[in-house]
């Protein structure tokens, strides 16, 4: 096939990545999108496949065969509550993948005897580096999220000195693949120590966090991506790189800001493994518990129900659950919405998929704003497994280390009801004085338990 | 250095289209745009495909092969994840 012709398709296999992303603007063209950039994918690879530089087909095909029997697999068996592990997963195998191209393509150069412009070097250099950063940090991330490894921020005396020091190392390799890029093995040992720089950085970021890491491992992935793009001259290779990295940022800017903290300050600050303050002053005689009865009685007279979900309702799968009761109330006339925080969950937008799986519309999944704006003509919250975004410690202690984290003002709904397991701090390790307060009833139990004795307590009543 | 600012050019470019397009998105969809756009990033695809079909060396083709497999899961498990999840999102 003819250079012009392949040029040619890549380009349209361009343009369609273009427009699957721009489907993603609503619910009702997302589904489109997402089928025109699997069109364009498959476009992109046949002509590939068609390349006269090709004398075999049996790796490819096996290969390829391999690969979609294992990534079909996993799409088809994934829980819902499961896909930040498996977009982290994901995330880490298109970095390893960048990062082997572009070494094949400095040892194809290599056994061809050059030539070894800047371009070819720098930018394969720039794919080991962040294809291996990838690779690694995502596994991490993969490994927390399925809880192989703590959750917790592992903080070791002198991180912040090692971290350096790798980079450091990392940014030396990197001049060495470039200034003697005939010796592939500076890219091996580039590769290598990048690997450990994506452990280094995943390793002291806690749980609640994750939000944040994926986005920007979901970043790093398309900037790979688009390295590997300079190293072979290919200009879809650097177009679609460079959509899912400026996706990848835009979705880390969302989420900082979503907790008024910096990106340095996730990466580094060790956030997560302080100790917990005790809140036994804030809580003591104030706190009042509810049974399930006294709950549906509640919900019986209201207009408005705003349900809060956190990660605890991932935890406890209470989502079907919630769906159910949210129907009970619509029957008997009122509103129901579901205020949902950017950073809830493990991964942006965790939480409207799970309520999407339980097949709630998603009219009533509000942002922030709008669920503020509803909420003092809200009769009853439900709180279910969250904490932190509920915290009106943010808006009044400055001092807090969520000061000026934009939260959800559930407290200013009529009643507040907070289904918990127990008084326990959230990720940010301090008491919350929505469980004392005056409008505020705690059912302690576990989240799907809780909805399901709600259910029924409604059901008699 | 001349075909470098070219290439450099496009990259800004798509920059640019990506952040316009990507501001779009509303929240409700944002696990969806992670592993839609985490299949884009496959594209990678295209260059292991080429490593492990030109068979320069046996290193370049084991190297091939890897990035095939890896680069598959990506985009074949990325799409696949999104329409699943995309499915679910209906209207009253």
């Amino acid at each position: 096939m003819p250079t012009a012709v392949i040029n040619f398709a890549y380009l349209l296999a361009s343009a369609l990545f273009i427009f699957a992303l721009k489907g993603m603007s609503h619910p009702r063209s997302a589904v489109r999108g997402n089928f025109l950039g699997a069109l364009g994918m498959f476009i992109a690879v046949l002509v590939t496949v068609l390349d006269r530089r090709i004398v075999s087909y049996e790796i490819i095909l096996a290969g390829l065969v391999a690969g979609a029997g294992v990534g079909a697999l996993l799409a088809v068996k994934i829980q819902m509550t499961a896909m930040p592990q498996m977009v982290a997963l994901l995330n880490g195998f298109g970095g390893a993948a960048s990062a082997l191209v572009a070494g094949a393509a400095l040892a194809e150069t290599i056994h061809m005897g050059g030539p070894f412009d800047l371009q070819l070097t720098i930018a394969t250099a720039l794919s080991g580096l962040i294809g291996g950063v990838t690779f690694l940090g995502s596994l991490i991330a993969f490994g927390k999220l399925q809880e192989l490894i703590t959750s917790a921020a592992v903080v070791f005396p002198g991180r912040h000195a090692v971290n350096a020091l790798f980079l450091l190392a990392n940014v030396a390799l990197c001049v060495m693949v470039v200034m003697q890029p005939e010796q592939l093995l500076w890219y091996w040992l580039l590769l290598a120590a990048s690997c450990v720089l994506g452990v280094l950085a995943t390793i002291g970021i806690g749980g609640a966090d994750m939000p944040v890491v994926i986005s920007l491992l979901n970043s790093y992935s398309g900037l790979a991506a688009c390295a590997t793009g300079f190293v072979l001259q290919n200009n879809m290779l650097i177009i679609a790189g460079s959509l899912v990295g400026a996706s990848g940022i835009i979705l880390t800017q969302i989420m900082c800001k979503a907790m008024n903290r910096s990106l340095a300050n996730v990466l580094f600050g060790g956030f997560g493994a302080q100790a917990a303050v005790k809140g036994d002053d804030i809580y003591k005689g104030k706190v009042k518990a509810a049974s399930p009865e006294e709950i549906a009685m509640l919900l019986e007279n209201a207009q408005r129900v705003a349900f809060v979900p956190g990660y605890g309702m991932a935890v406890s799968q209470a989502q079907h659950a919630v769906r159910a009761l949210a129907q009970m109330l619509e029957e008997r006339g009122a509103e129901v919405i579901f205020a949902i925080h950017p950073v809830a969950g493990r991964m942006p937008g965790h939480m409207n998929v799970l309520l999407a799986e339980a097949d709630v519309p998603y009219e009533q999944m509000k942002e922030l704003d709008e669920a503020n704006r509803l909420f003092p003509q809200t009769d009853v919250s439900i709180i279910l497994g969250a904490n932190d975004v509920v915290n009106p410690l943010a808006r009044t202690d400055p001092k807090s280390p969520i000061a000026g984290m934009p939260i959800l003002d559930a407290d200013r709904s009529r009643t507040v009801v907070v289904i918990k397991r127990s008084l326990s701090p959230g990720f940010a390790g301090i008491p919350n004085p929505l469980f004392a307060a005056d409008n505020t009833l705690m059912f302690f139990s576990d989240g799907q338990k809780a909805v399901n004795d709600i259910i029924s307590a409604l059901k008699e009543a | 250095m001349e075909l470098f600012v070219t290439t450099l050019t496009i990259f800004v470019l798509a920059i640019f289209i990506g952040f316009e397009v990507i501001t779009k998105v509303p929240p409700t969809l944002h696990t969806p745009l992670m592993s839609g756009s985490n299949a884009i990033s496959g594209i990678t695809l295209v260059g292991a495909v080429l490593s492990a079909g030109t068979q320069h060396t046996t290193l370049t083709t084991v190297l091939g092969f890897l990035a095939v497999v890896f680069a598959t899961i990506n985009v074949v498990g990325g799409f696949l994840v999104t329409h699943r999840m995309l499915g679910m999102f209906k209207r009253k």
